[in-house]
């Protein structure tokens, strides 16, 4: 049983080594972007049978975005629900028979190790600060764009002679931005990687029956990480467009 | 002694005291608002487990200390 905090990589494309975390977060993408397509193609003004479905999970999502952002709702949601369904089934994938199980063993420091074809995308740091990165930086971007550079950056910097309990405060939240990236990333490894070790040891001790609740406690907490990712960008994109108060 | 495993095991072992606390705090002050406004239930049932989400993260983050220990 090898369990692995770093992907391991499957293939070399020229020079450049591709994990079986970069694998699985394409085909992820792939499966998203044609079954948009498939659901597009036939589209309806009166939703029939499968664009129900679609059209439920859509519209429920957008409610909770309104609960979050009122009015700008339409601004954030194409965004936001980006990230949602792509750590959503990213996260999923950890489930599906045959991921972290169906490889190759490679010779590796006189030991032959395992090394899986698939691996859930987010359960490689790198994926997840990756998505941490792009979710700070779209913040503080619109910020800029939206209060304009001099007034968002006194939001943070404020003037040590006139408010010094302010300035301090404005420091503080300047480390804590930096902290949200560390904060998003780790959040969302740690929950995904745990769950997957988690799986792989429940399914090594007891492979018959034990594994159901803890297959049944992924599914939960694939879905609650997603939300939680989600809902925090989408909070503090709301927070980036408000007045300083 | 071998000092890894034991530092793997304080890790994740004092790293859950905290959390473990906080979620049954929150789980507890939850059930206290859905007793004083049982219509309120979904709306308080979907915000207890945004909060769970937060104080679990703490918790996580003690698990992939321990796990970076025993593994790297």
């Amino acid at each position: 049983m090898t369990i692995s905090l770093a992907a391991e990589e499957v293939l070399h494309l020229g020079g450049f080594p591709v994990t079986n975390t970069l694998l699985t977060g394409f085909l992820v993408s792939a499966f998203l972007v044609i079954f948009s397509f498939l659901v597009i193609r036939r589209i309806s003004l009166v939703p029939t049978g499968f664009q129900n479905i679609v059209e439920l999970l859509i519209e429920s999502f957008l409610d909770l975005v309104e609960k979050v952002s009122g009015s700008q709702k339409r601004r954030f949601f194409p965004f936001v629900a980006t990230f949602f369904f792509f750590i959503l089934f990213s996260n999923w994938t950890e489930l599906l028979p045959g991921v972290g199980s169906l490889g190759f063993w490679r010779e590796g420091q006189g030991e032959k190790v395992f090394i899986p074809f698939l691996r859930a995308a987010t359960a490689d740091l790198n994926t997840t600060l990756a998505l941490a990165l792009v979710s700070v930086a779209a913040v503080h971007i619109l910020g800029f764009r939206e209060l304009g550079v001099g007034k968002y950056l006194s939001k943070y910097f404020k003037n040590p002679l006139k408010e010094p309990m302010n300035a301090f405060v404005g420091l503080l939240e300047l480390i804590s931005e930096f902290a949200k990236i560390i904060s998003f990333s780790f959040r969302l490894f740690g929950n995904i990687f745990a769950g997957e070790v988690l799986l792989i040891v429940v399914a090594f001790l007891a492979p018959l029956i034990a594994p159901l609740p803890f297959l049944g406690l992924e599914i939960f907490v694939g879905f609650i990480q997603a939300l939680v990712f989600s809902l925090l960008t989408l909070v503090f994109l709301t927070m980036a467009v408000e007045e300083a108060h | 002694m071998d000092l890894q495993l034991l530092a793997a095991a304080l890790a994740i072992g004092l790293g859950a005291l905290g959390p473990g606390i906080g979620i049954g705090i929150i789980g507890g002050k939850a059930m206290e608002a859905i007793g004083r406004n049982p219509d309120a239930e979904n709306q308080i049932r979907t915000n207890m487990f945004i909060g769970i989400a937060f104080a679990e993260a703490v918790a996580i983050y003690a698990l992939v200390v321990a796990l970076i220990i025993k593994f790297v």
